[in-house]
């Protein structure tokens, strides 16, 4: 079983963290993973994407050409990738940011209000971990469980504070 | 076992650098190797006897490296294409007075100043010389993360054992992309180097590390002594990786992200029946010439994969001795080719003929 996963996004939004803290969930399963970002001469509000490979098996290529599952949370990303998506695939869209429905009707689409429900828990910063709780509740691309431990390794111990806020937005999402 | 740990491809040669006992680098940043330095810089003057050194140039910073070199140290410098290009002058020197010294390019596309982009086309410059003069490095080609950390402590073994510099040529998606990876927990062995600078104490002769000989006889000796060397170095130092080759047809040649690619591509030409292979050099300085040939034998096509305008093709029409058709599938300019491009290479060296 392998999944390939697209977060994209703008700069600021938290994509890489997102994939990176998939990506330290799926090492807690002793899965095989990758994560891979864009680069460039980015910035704040420009575009951000990244690439995060879970699988029962070694990863081949590290890129995301045909995302399994795409997360979207603005619109450029979603007139850019939603062709690329397999077929069957499943699409998660920020409905707070993007006004348009996603066209395909061979995938299956998810749209949460993630930059609303985080401004109504207080943390507006936290839309990409709300996205996350809600992709792993209907992908079960890693196991929920003990996903604290997994918060332990992408927060650092200097911002220990943020650990709480980032578990509630995760369960925000999850329980969406 | 060591616990698995995420980090950046370009962290990882940084901190395997560390536990290979490589306590000083100098640099010079540019994309897409920074984190390395920036790794360097945050470790090393935590480390007793570290030395993190941000040069005024890449230039400044190969000649550190020379110095250090010189006294028997494990040193190294980092950096990616256009900063690599400043540093040849430096690594012929190296070459020249037969020092061990690490060279890191993460390389980025080209030529010129180029794109920050990932790239495989300073193969020529890395295996070919690059700087002036009869010498070679020992060229280290990582495909993942965890290669970036073995290779970098394996580079530092070879440069010492061989006394010549090495290089770990990686790309800009070898560096930036994060996968689990197990670092060395004990420290490496190290050998004697009775060559070295280090303050005679009025107890031996002293040593004298230099690369110039204006009399052309011994000149010539040191090069030819350096040669031997080098075909010791040819003869054990080979290594590669092979993936579903015994019965291959099609074969392909791919390094570092280019291998990853390929993997994907042969994988589905062997769903769809054809018989692909891939073969993996780990090492393009000494590059796995026999592995070519014996392809060569029972495959009817080879394919170079590469990130440049086709580059180590020439080695492998070499190796093979032209006894079947060499083709290129490849990008450019700091582009990748997808897995599907490599397949359709690879439908169409077997000829629909499954």
């Amino acid at each position: 079983m392998t999944t390939q996963i697209l977060i994209a996004g703008f700069g600021g939004q938290g994509v890489l963290f997102a994939g990176k803290f998939l990506a330290y969930k799926a090492l807690l399963e002793n899965k095989q993973l990758s994560w891979l970002p864009s680069y460039g001469p980015e910035m704040r509000g420009g575009t951000a994407n990244c690439s995060v490979i879970i699988s029962d098996e070694p990863v081949g290529s590290p890129i995301v050409s045909k995302p399994d599952v795409l997360i979207v949370m603005n619109l450029p990303s979603l007139d850019k990738y939603e062709d690329a998506v397999v077929p069957g695939g499943k699409i998660f869209v920020d409905s707070t940011l993007i006004e348009r429905k996603v066209n395909r009707t061979d995938v299956e689409v998810h749209y949460i209000p993630a930059t609303k429900l985080a401004n109504d828990i207080n943390a507006p910063t936290l839309a990409n971990m709300i996205m996350i709780g809600k992709v792993i509740k209907e992908t079960g691309v890693v196991p929920y469980d003990n996903i604290d431990k997994a918060l332990d390794k992408v927060v650092s111990a200097r911002k220990a504070a943020l650990k709480e806020i980032n578990f509630k937005a995760l369960d925000t999402g999850y329980n969406n | 076992m060591a616990e698995k740990v995420l980090m950046k491809g370009n962290e990882a040669i940084a901190e395997a650098a560390i536990r290979a006992g490589c306590l000083h680098y100098f640099g010079y940043p540019i994309t897409p190797q920074t984190e390395l330095a920036a790794y360097m810089a945050k470790r090393m003057p935590k480390i007793e006897g570290g030395v993190f050194l941000q040069a005024e140039s890449e230039i400044a910073a190969i000649n550190m490296v020379y110095g250090v070199a010189s006294t028997g140290k494990r040193v190294m410098t980092s950096s990616s294409s256009p900063g690599v290009s400043l540093k040849q002058e430096g690594i012929s020197y190296i070459a020249g007075a037969d020092l061990p010294a690490l060279i890191v390019n993460v390389q980025r596309g080209g030529p010129g100043l180029g794109g920050i982009q990932p790239s495989q086309s300073d193969y020529f410059q890395a295996t070919k010389g690059g700087g002036h003069g009869d010498y070679h490095l020992i060229v280290l080609t990582p495909a993942s993360v965890q290669e970036m950390a073995d290779l970098t402590g394996l580079a530092f073994d070879l440069a010492d054992k061989y006394r010549m510099p090495a290089m770990l040529l990686a790309d800009g998606t070898m560096g930036q992309m994060m996968e689990p990876v197990e670092l060395p927990e004990t420290a490496p062995e190290m050998i004697e180097k009775p060559w070295a600078v280090t303050g005679t104490k009025m107890q031996r002769k002293h040593n004298i590390i230099n690369s110039l000989y204006l009399v052309p006889e011994e000149l010539e000796k040191t090069n030819f002594e350096r040669y031997e060397r080098y075909a010791q170095v040819e003869k054990n130092e080979v290594r590669y990786e092979e993936y579903m080759m015994d019965d291959a047809e099609i074969c392909v040649v791919a390094f570092g992200i280019a291998a990853r690619v390929s993997r994907n591509a042969v994988v589905e030409a062997r769903k769809q029946g054809i018989k692909a292979g891939l073969i993996r050099p780990i090492t393009i300085w000494p590059f796995p010439k026999e592995a070519i040939a014996k392809a060569a034998t029972h495959c009817k096509e080879i394919i170079s994969v590469e990130l440049s305008m086709g580059q180590m093709i020439e080695d492998i029409a070499l190796a093979s001795e032209c006894r079947v058709p060499v083709t290129l599938c490849n990008r450019a300019g700091g582009m990748i080719p997808s897995p599907d491009q490599v397949f359709d290479s690879i439908k169409k060296a077997a000829g629909g003929n499954k």
